[in-house]
């Protein structure tokens, strides 16, 4: 397949990082600058505000595509670092594969802890 | 007594021959420098007066054809546009251009150049046959000359792979030179072969494994920006992958000229000399007849 579809996917999960880490940003570390601007949101760092989110559905969906894209968007820049210190073909897919398999499974773990989280 | 306007300069030079196996080492001499003498100059000297086995390879002395190119003072450039006094040093240390192999002292052997060069199809692609059986002159306006104008100036010297950290690190990329080779032609509006090209440049080592470190722009000689050109390629890729990309037919030939005749003008006699030899042709068929 192309690799600007690889890259293209690869930017595209980075802008999504950004927006989600500026949220969390804004939730967790600048309660005062909102609380500025009109939107007070309590105490978002209270150990129960913590469980509380953590069996929110929506907070959930959104810690799942975060894993993914984080997933995507590390493990494309580690393929592009070992590529290009490989220079044959084989090696190439080898690497490929098992980065795939490797963020495969570091989604189905992470997906299984937000779910187990969310549902325990 | 040396002059007082000449300097006495060491150069510090590369020595090395693949053919005989010995160990790489440095060589030095003294050469006489006055204002005006470039590093290229100071090889000739001492081919000429101090060692005749000492290899480099130079042409034109400059800055055009792009054979001179080494690293001087531990930074690539052409030994014949570099004056040895702007270096500002007593010694000039000349090395082999880095990331090709050595043939001989500061002789690199630059087929890796050539064959990325060559394998982006460095030509204009057409789908019609107006390049083969050429009828008039292709139609471009001056902007769209501008938008290729300063990648068509690469002299091929190599300066760029030398100080691509890329290149150092992956053999198989295809290299600052080659991306803007292949950028010189996509934005060529008489071009039509970004298909043809997006196989060799949409790889792993094709323009993606380009970091952007700038290298290359910052050792051209001739102020091409291939930093530029590769950033402005990957916008054309994914442009095409995303199917967003302009799809725009390739330069048209120019119409035939036909000026509209001026009153004030009187019409041309008819060609006489025509006229003569017609009439003696058909005299000539006549009688053979």
């Amino acid at each position: 397949m192309r690799e600007s579809i690889w890259w293209t996917v690869s930017i595209a999960c980075a802008v999504v990082m950004v927006l989600l880490l500026s949220l969390h940003m804004g939730i967790m570390h600048l309660a005062g600058l909102l609380n500025v601007l009109g939107l007070n949101l309590g105490d978002v760092r209270a150990f129960s505000a913590v469980v509380a989110r953590g069996k929110n559905p929506v907070q959930m969906v959104v810690y799942v595509i975060f894993l993914a894209v984080a997933l995507y968007h590390g493990l494309y820049g580690l393929r592009g670092i070992l590529l290009e210190v490989t220079q044959n073909r084989r090696w190439e897919v080898t690497i490929t594969g098992l980065l795939f398999l490797a963020g495969i499974a570091a989604f189905v773990y992470g997906t299984y802890v937000t779910v187990k989280t969310f549902t325990g | 007594m040396l002059a007082e306007d000449q300097k006495k300069v060491v150069f510090r030079i590369f020595r090395f021959n693949s053919g005989d196996g010995g160990a790489p080492r440095f060589q030095e001499y003294t050469v006489p420098v006055q204002k005006g003498m470039t590093v290229l100059d100071g090889l000739v000297y001492i081919k000429e007066n101090l060692d005749g086995t000492i290899a480099y390879r130079s042409s034109c002395r400059m800055g055009i054809c792009g054979s001179c190119g080494m690293i001087i003072n531990g930074f690539p450039q052409l030994a014949c546009q570099t004056q040895i006094l702007h270096l500002e040093s007593q010694v000039v240390e000349v090395r082999p251009l880095s990331n090709y192999p050595v043939i001989k002292d500061v002789v690199p052997d630059l087929s890796s150049l050539m064959r990325n060069h060559t394998a982006v199809r460095p030509y204009i692609i057409r789908l019609d046959d107006e390049k083969e059986r050429p009828t008039r002159e292709y139609l471009q306006s001056p902007q769209e000359l501008e938008a290729y104008l300063q990648f068509a100036y690469c002299i091929k010297c190599g300066l760029c792979l030398a100080a691509c950290p890329t290149v150092a690190t992956d053999a198989s990329f295809l290299g600052p030179q080659a991306l803007a080779a292949a950028y010189r032609y996509i934005a060529d509006s008489r071009d039509s072969g970004m298909e043809a090209r997006a196989p060799i440049l949409d790889t792993p080592h094709g323009v993606w494994r380009c970091h952007f470190a700038g290298a290359c722009t910052e050792a051209c000689p001739k102020g091409v920006d291939p930093a530029l050109a590769i950033q402005l390629l990957k916008r054309a890729l994914v442009l095409r992958t995303l199917r967003l990309a302009r799809v725009q037919a390739p330069a048209p030939v120019a119409p035939p000229l036909a000026p509209a005749p001026r009153p004030d003008i009187p019409k041309a006699p008819e060609p006489t000399v025509a006229l003569v030899r017609e009439q003696k042709s058909e005299g000539v068929e006549e009688r053979r007849s």
